[in-house]
């Protein structure tokens, strides 16, 4: 086990700087090259992460994989403009060649000014240490071998058990002009499962998982692990019993936790400072106005212990917060890197966030949910005389500037009278982002957050996320299946 | 073999064409070293690829300069085998030493990996003897300033295109060259150059309050078979103005047509739903259905690997298994697998050379052209585009978010959004009436526009 308490700036220093002797002055170098005339910020962001993955099929633990990515990217922004540039060697000749090419997008001028660095004040979200270092390799193929093992022993009809577990510890270090010298330590675990039930010639499959930023015993606390594998098996044997999902409008109640992906879809994305600094979301120039019924409150919080989601300090060092996107139903905020804010006036929301050295950091979210309300989750399905209750999805995608955005139900059920009925099969749901939320008519005091198994794409970059939410009353979504409506 | 419509490009090809040599030799100097040392550490097979490429991209948004951003990228993926043991590392840092380092660390992972008999290198008789060269490589030796020149073109087409296009999310020129070796403990050691450009465009168009995207894209191995900048533009601003005004769909069943570049994805769930893994573990709607008919029986589709200057073209799949051209449909019945060596072993089959995937799928068009489609709809949905995950190749039940066009009479009526299409993939393939021969090439799919019979529309 390392130590987790180590400084996260001092391990990062030794880990990214010091193998290739790089001091205070190559990085003020690195810096001065890149701030040429009309040049408002000059970045240097170093990252090295170490990832490892073991996964399981049938019945053996087939292999394991370790991959190492290092480097420095550097970024000059003026104005809109930002040249970007990186380097897959942190060495001193590569920095500054690096950053004469990304300084190219101002032609000329004379210099600008580096202020002198200062750490920001530091968040502890979780312990700086190596989450692939805190199990022996010999407990976590145990460990995949056991959920295998239970797994199987649920249910005859379970045929296939697929199962992996990853981590990575990823350290990244922040240098920029204005004065930002940080670093982060980001430990990050998964487990998931996936089986194929099957009876009577029908198959179907169930799939779950979970983690953080944590370590690895954290899947044995309370046989975590074996409970992913119980819930894939009641997922894929729920689904056995399907009938097709009815195709049209109709009430949808959402379940908590990982059903959020409907928030983070719906309004996260169109709430992201670049998109409405530019006008091209369905929410821009919308702040103030009444965008969701009185009942939602919407956050973005990046500050909780240990999430998926969470972030000590964002990629360019801001420290995350949690930021108020929609209250009582109205508008109130948006998520802002630097570049963003610093165009509209705003304060950097600490959701600057990168892939990794080689992406360019963009407004993302970090773990997005809403507050709890006043109603019972029994009440509000009772509620419902016809519709759907969707407990759990796959994943979702919108489209900004229209406002549609869609998810996808892996789990759900038709209401009939006030009750649950049959499940239904796989279907798409898709609404309007800026109308859906005023069509909530109730939410239920349950809020839960996902598992810790989401990842985010925009524009061709990954990162993790979290969502959550307590159930909710949607009073007209489009279901779409293939019975009848 | 290049055009000549860049002047630099004749000198640069040439700058570029000694640098890649030379990191060919680079490559395969570190692919060697990372067998010798796996060897050493007592693996009884190892294999090992690594790739190294750079390039450069353009952001033009609302006539500005918004990003220029230079490429590059490298790194080396080994796996070893102790008998029947697998472990793989990968580093992004090319040096001797972190490769030694991560051939280490795939040895230890190895060792806790449990006994697989299935595991190991494809077998040594199926290496691919020859590398014909498959016009992959036409770097181009961009100035940032002509980079930003094209993109500028591209979007003011867009932008004047139309007096409803109002905002733009910009237009981008990219332009990638590189590398790639890969070698194995049967003596197996080759590599290729490639190069990709692509030039893309989104612009916004506005009307009573409401706002719609939409894009077009022109993507080639060589920059002179790029379609022209201002055109690129113009057909983005076409497809986001013609978008506004959208209303919903009552919920009916209809024919579906999906024009090429989304037809593409039909098929791409077609090479998921046979693929190794699915078909080992059952997890597909196409299970055991070789030799049966799955499509229509006017439907053909055969890989075809080695076409010049094909996206997804390679001389040898990533096991250096030789690729070939082979019928995966006839008559809309199935002929063939998409299988590595790892499943093929475990199914009793042999590898069909798509370790790492299909190399170019095409489907033959049944003779209609994208005109006599419409017509032959006569009433139905265009689609424009298509939202979400929503396929489970399990099941092949398929339910995605959708935009496009209610269709009267083969004619456009209005814009639709906020429905949803859904069906059966099993069912959709063996109700494709036609393919069109307006064949799109910006993908390793090969597709023209494909009418689907009957689908769920799911609308208000």
């Amino acid at each position: 086990m390392s130590n987790n308490t180590a400084n996260p700036l001092q391990l990062a220093e030794e880990r990214l700087l010091a193998p290739a002797e790089l001091k205070d002055k190559h990085l003020d170098d690195a810096l001065n090259a890149l701030l040429r005339g009309g040049v408002d910020t000059a970045e240097l962001y170093f990252q090295v992460a170490r990832h490892e993955s073991w996964s399981l099929e049938d019945g053996i633990v087939k292999e394991g994989s370790h991959s190492v990515e290092r480097g420095v990217g550097v970024r000059a922004v003026a104005g809109e403009k930002t040249g970007f540039a990186y380097s897959d060697e942190i060495i001193a000749p590569a920095l500054m060649s690096a950053s004469q090419a990304a300084s190219a997008i101002v032609r000329h001028g004379q210099q600008g000014a580096v202020q002198s660095w200062s750490p920001a004040g530091e968040q502890r979200l979780y312990a700086a240490f190596d989450p692939t270092a805190s199990l022996p390799d010999s407990d976590k193929v145990a460990l995949l071998q056991e959920v295998d093992r239970a797994t199987r022993a649920i249910d005859p009809r379970v045929k296939q058990v697929m199962a992996s577990i990853a981590g990575v510890q990823e350290i990244v270090l922040v240098c920029s002009s204005d004065g930002v010298y940080s670093a982060d330590v980001r430990p990050l675990v998964r487990l998931n499962v996936a089986v194929i039930v099957e009876d009577g010639g029908r198959r179907e499959q169930g799939y779950t998982g979970g983690g953080g930023r944590v370590a690895y015993d954290y899947f044995l606390d309370a046989e975590r692990a074996i409970g992913y594998g119980r819930e894939a098996v009641r997922q894929a044997l729920v689904n056995l019993e399907a009938v097709p999902a009815p195709a049209g409008e109709t009430v949808v109640v959402l379940g908590p936790g990982w059903p959020g992906v409907l928030l983070h879809e719906a309004i996260g994305h169109g709430l992201e400072g670049d998109f409405n600094r530019k006008g091209t979301s369905a929410f821009a120039g919308r702040m103030g106005e009444r965008v969701a019924s009185e009942l939602c409150t919407v956050v973005d919080d990046g500050t909780l212990p240990e999430r998926r989601g969470s972030l000590n300090m964002d990629d360019e060092g801001t420290p995350t917060r949690r930021t108020t996107l929609i209250e009582n139903g109205r508008l109130v905020g948006y998520m802002q890197d630097r570049l963003n804010a610093r165009l509209m006036g705003a304060e950097p929301t600490g959701n600057g966030r990168r892939e990794s050295f080689a992406h360019l950091p963009l407004p993302r979210m970090t773990n997005t949910y809403m507050l709890p309300g006043p109603h019972e989750h029994d009440e509000i399905i009772a509620s419902v005389d016809r519709g759907i209750y969707a407990h759990n999805f796959g994943g979702g995608q919108v489209d900004i500037t229209s406002g549609k955005f869609v998810f996808s139900a892996s789990e759900a059920y038709l209401i009939e009278g006030g009750k649950l009925g049959s499940p239904i099969r796989d279907a798409t749901l898709i609404g309007d982002g800026p109308s859906v939320l005023q069509k909530v008519s109730m939410v239920g005091n349950n809020l839960k957050l996902d598992e810790g198994v989401g990842v985010c794409g925009k524009e061709g970059q990954s990162v993790p996320v979290g969502v959550g939410q307590p159930t909710l009353r949607v009073d007209g979504l489009t279901v779409g299946g293939t019975g009848g409506g | 073999m290049c055009g000549v419509d860049y002047p630099l490009q004749a000198t640069i090809t040439r700058a570029m064409n000694n640098t890649t040599q030379s990191d060919i030799a680079t490559l395969s100097e570190r692919v060697s070293a990372a067998l010798a040392t796996a060897r050493d550490l007592g693996a009884s097979q190892a294999e090992a690829s690594a790739s190294r490429g750079a390039g450069l991209s353009a952001t033009v948004r609302m006539r500005e300069v918004e990003t220029l951003e230079y490429h590059r990228d490298q790194g080396l993926a080994v796996t070893v085998f102790f008998e029947h043991r697998k472990g793989s590392a990968s580093t992004s840092d090319l040096d001797p030493d972190a490769v030694a380092e991560a051939v280490q660390k795939a040895c230890s992972l190895a060792q806790y990996a449990a006994e697989d008999e299935f595991a190991g290198l494809a077998a040594a008789e199926r290496m691919a003897r020859d590398i014909p060269d498959l016009d992959l490589y036409h770097p181009w030796d961009l100035e940032p300033a002509a980079a930003i020149e094209l993109a500028t073109e591209c979007e003011a087409a867009g932008l004047a295109a139309d007096a409803r296009i109002t905002n733009s999310e910009g237009a981008t020129l990219s332009t990638h060259s590189g590398a790639r070796v890969y070698g194995n403990t049967h003596g197996f050691l080759a590599g290729y150059p490639s190069s990709q450009h692509s030039l893309s465009c989104a612009v916004l168009a506005s009307e009573n309050g409401a706002m719609e995207r939409d894009f077009d894209y022109s993507v080639s191995r060589s920059p002179e078979l790029l379609e022209s900048a201002g055109a690129i533009g113009r057909e983005a601003a076409v497809r986001a103005v013609r978008r506004l005004g959208a209303r919903k769909l009552d919920t009916a069943t209809v024919p579906v047509l999906y024009p090429a570049r989304l037809a593409r994805s039909l098929f791409g769930h077609f090479v998921g739903a046979i693929s190794g893994g699915n078909l080992y573990r059952k997890s597909t709607f196409l299970a055991d259905a070789l030799n049966q008919t799955v499509f229509a029986d006017r439907v053909n589709v055969a890989e075809q690997s080695h076409i010049p200057g094909g996206l997804a073209s390679a001389p040898f799949d990533a096991e250096g298994v030789a690729t070939a051209d082979r019928p995966l449909i006839d008559a809309g019945v199935l002929r063939g697998y998409v299988l590595g060596s790892y499943y093929a072993r475990k199914l009793g089959l042999e590898t069909t050379g798509n370790a790492g995937g299909i190399h170019n799928l095409v489907v033959d068009s049944t003779g209609e052209s994208y005109d006599d489609l419409l017509a032959g709809m006569d009433r139905g949905l265009l689609l424009t585009e298509l939202m979400g995950q929503g396929v489970n190749t399990v099941t092949g039940d398929y339910s995605r978010g959708a935009a496009g066009f209610w269709v009267e009479h083969g004619e456009l009526c209005y814009p639709v959004n906020e429905i949803t299409v859904a069906g059966n993939l099993a069912d959709m393939y063996k109700q494709i009436e036609a393919v069109g021969t307006d064949v799109d090439l910006r993908g390793g799919i090969r597709t023209g526009s494909v009418l689907v019979g009957g689908m769920t529309i799911a609308g208000n």
